[in-house]
């Protein structure tokens, strides 16, 4: 198998256990090459993509445009908020005429959920979902499972439970999809507000203690609570959030293991979690960022391979 | 195989493979002396058993220690990416040394097109600017270059046609030594 099962990355739903392998294993190939003297290789040099980033981003853009550089790709950049969707311009003719310019393959993050798979079926581009709404963000799971993978080894097995809001994350649901894939046993844990209902329908455990969860689990992947999603309050207050589901130092060392912290960004220091559990040698939080870059560069080549030329 | 015409003829044994293997690792200690400031890059996948196994000649035989080895994949500098039915498959790359103003020797298997060789030379900037760069190969098949490339080292000149294929099986991989040529 050296060939994905798909044409565009728009959700870690639509891949097999063989395309995260085949991911990971080009992943390796290309953390060689970012630690080379010189990280470039010339592969992509004859593809095109665009980065349509409808809502903010600070690491996955850069992760992604730097591992689009990376692989010579040329890359162009577009954000809403300096564009003509200001201007009341549809999804489809903004794709349709960036696509005119011949771009070969799009990233795109988006405010709202199903918007990759509505662009995959209306354009003829490869299409990597860097984030639509509460739905999926697939290369943040891969990235995530990577790390794991890295730090423990084979996830098989292992024990992993995502803290905080999982109702409006769409980092936790690619996660459940890629560790359940890997064969991983998930629980969550947080407010009873932000678990979403009938999770436990795929297989996912559900505990609102954190100390127990704590107590289950290898790795602790900790979720920003998504102030800007929440139209309603959720809990009483940031601090009593902190109080309840926030993980410092004195809960960490009270285990009787060291658990591995992880953490996709961007953090709210002293809400989910404090500096000195961000900053100890438990965390695995940089290395997260290191490996984006990467598994980035590893889907972005195995999705070109697929794409036709057309001269 | 019923209704095939795949025929299959051996180029060099075992031994043959071996008297060549002896006179490269002459010719190399011959332009690189005690290998002080030179490195031996085989390129992935086929190039690294050759390279290895010089290596181990010019240490036990010939008394050349500590030499410098490397494996280079190329993968990701060919020139055929997207071009190809079938999908490029990468390999590892183990250069933990760097090879500015080095001696660089290049190891394949057998030199067809120079396609590879050209990626190589590609490849290796990414690890610094070699003092210069040389080819060792232990097939060369002659008329059959795409490209201005010719080893410096090689083991045995063929001529064959090019539906004809050349495939180098070593003990370490294939269970023995021995240079067919494949005519499908």
């Amino acid at each position: 198998m050296s060939q994905l099962s798909v044409k565009n990355l728009l959700g870690i739903k639509h891949l097999n256990k063989a395309d995260i392998d085949l991911i990971f294993e080009t992943a390796d190939h290309f953390k060689e090459v970012i630690n080379r003297p010189i990280k470039k290789v010339p592969s992509l040099r004859d593809i095109t993509i665009a980065n349509l980033f409808f809502e903010n981003s600070t690491r996955t853009k850069l992760s992604f445009e730097l591992a689009e550089k990376r692989l010579s790709a040329d890359v162009i950049n577009f954000s809403a908020s300096q564009s003509s969707v200001k201007k009341g311009e549809t999804l489809i003719d903004t794709a349709n005429n960036i696509l005119s310019m011949k771009v070969d393959l799009i990233v795109m993050r988006h405010p709202d959920v199903g918007a990759c798979d509505f662009l995959s079926k209306h354009v003829n581009a490869a299409i990597v979902n860097a984030g639509d709404g509460t739905h999926e963000h697939p290369t943040q799971a891969l990235l995530d499972s990577y790390s794991i993978r890295e730090k423990l080894g084979d996830l098989k097995g292992k024990k992993v439970v995502i803290v905080g809001d999982i109702l409006h994350s769409r980092v936790a649901l690619s996660n459940f999809y890629a560790l359940k894939l890997q064969g991983a046993e998930v629980k969550v844990c947080g407010p009873k507000t932000l678990i979403p209902k009938y999770i436990e329908s795929l297989g996912i455990g559900v505990e609102h203690n954190i100390k127990k969860a704590l107590e289950w689990c290898d790795v602790a992947n900790v979720l920003r609570v998504q102030n800007e999603r929440m139209a309603i309050n959720y809990f009483p207050s940031t601090r009593e959030y902190a109080q309840l589901f926030g993980i410092n130092k004195k809960l960490l060392d009270s285990l009787d293991k060291k658990i591995v912290i992880m953490h996709p960004g961007p953090i709210n220091r002293g809400v989910e979690i404090t500096s000195d559990v961000a900053d100890s040698n438990q965390s695995i939080i940089l290395n997260q960022v290191e490996n984006g870059v990467a598994i980035r560069m590893a889907v972005i080549y195995l999705l070109a391979q697929q794409i036709q030329r057309t001269h | 195989m019923f209704g095939t015409t795949m025929s299959k003829k051996i180029l060099l044994n075992s031994k043959e493979i071996n008297i060549i293997l002896h006179r490269l690792a002459c010719q190399l200690i011959e332009n690189h002396n005690n290998f002080e400031n030179t490195v031996l890059i085989g390129i992935q996948p086929r190039g690294t058993y050759l390279a290895e196994r010089l290596v181990s000649i010019l240490e036990n035989d010939y008394n050349v220690p500590k030499i410098k080895l490397g494996q280079l994949d190329i993968t990701f500098y060919r020139d055929d990416f997207r071009r190809r039915d079938a999908p490029l498959e990468a390999n590892k790359t183990n250069i933990n040394f760097i090879v500015e103003d080095k001696n660089v020797v290049f190891i394949d298997d057998v030199l067809f097109s120079g396609r590879s060789i050209r990626s190589a030379l590609t490849a290796i900037q990414s690890f610094g600017r070699p003092e210069n760069i040389e080819l060792l190969v232990l097939i060369d098949r002659r008329f059959s270059r795409h490209l201005p490339i010719q080893p410096d080292y090689r083991g045995r000149q063929v001529d064959v046609i090019n539906k004809e294929r050349v495939t180098v099986n070593w003990k370490e991989k294939d269970g023995n030594d021995t240079v067919y040529i494949i005519n499908n």
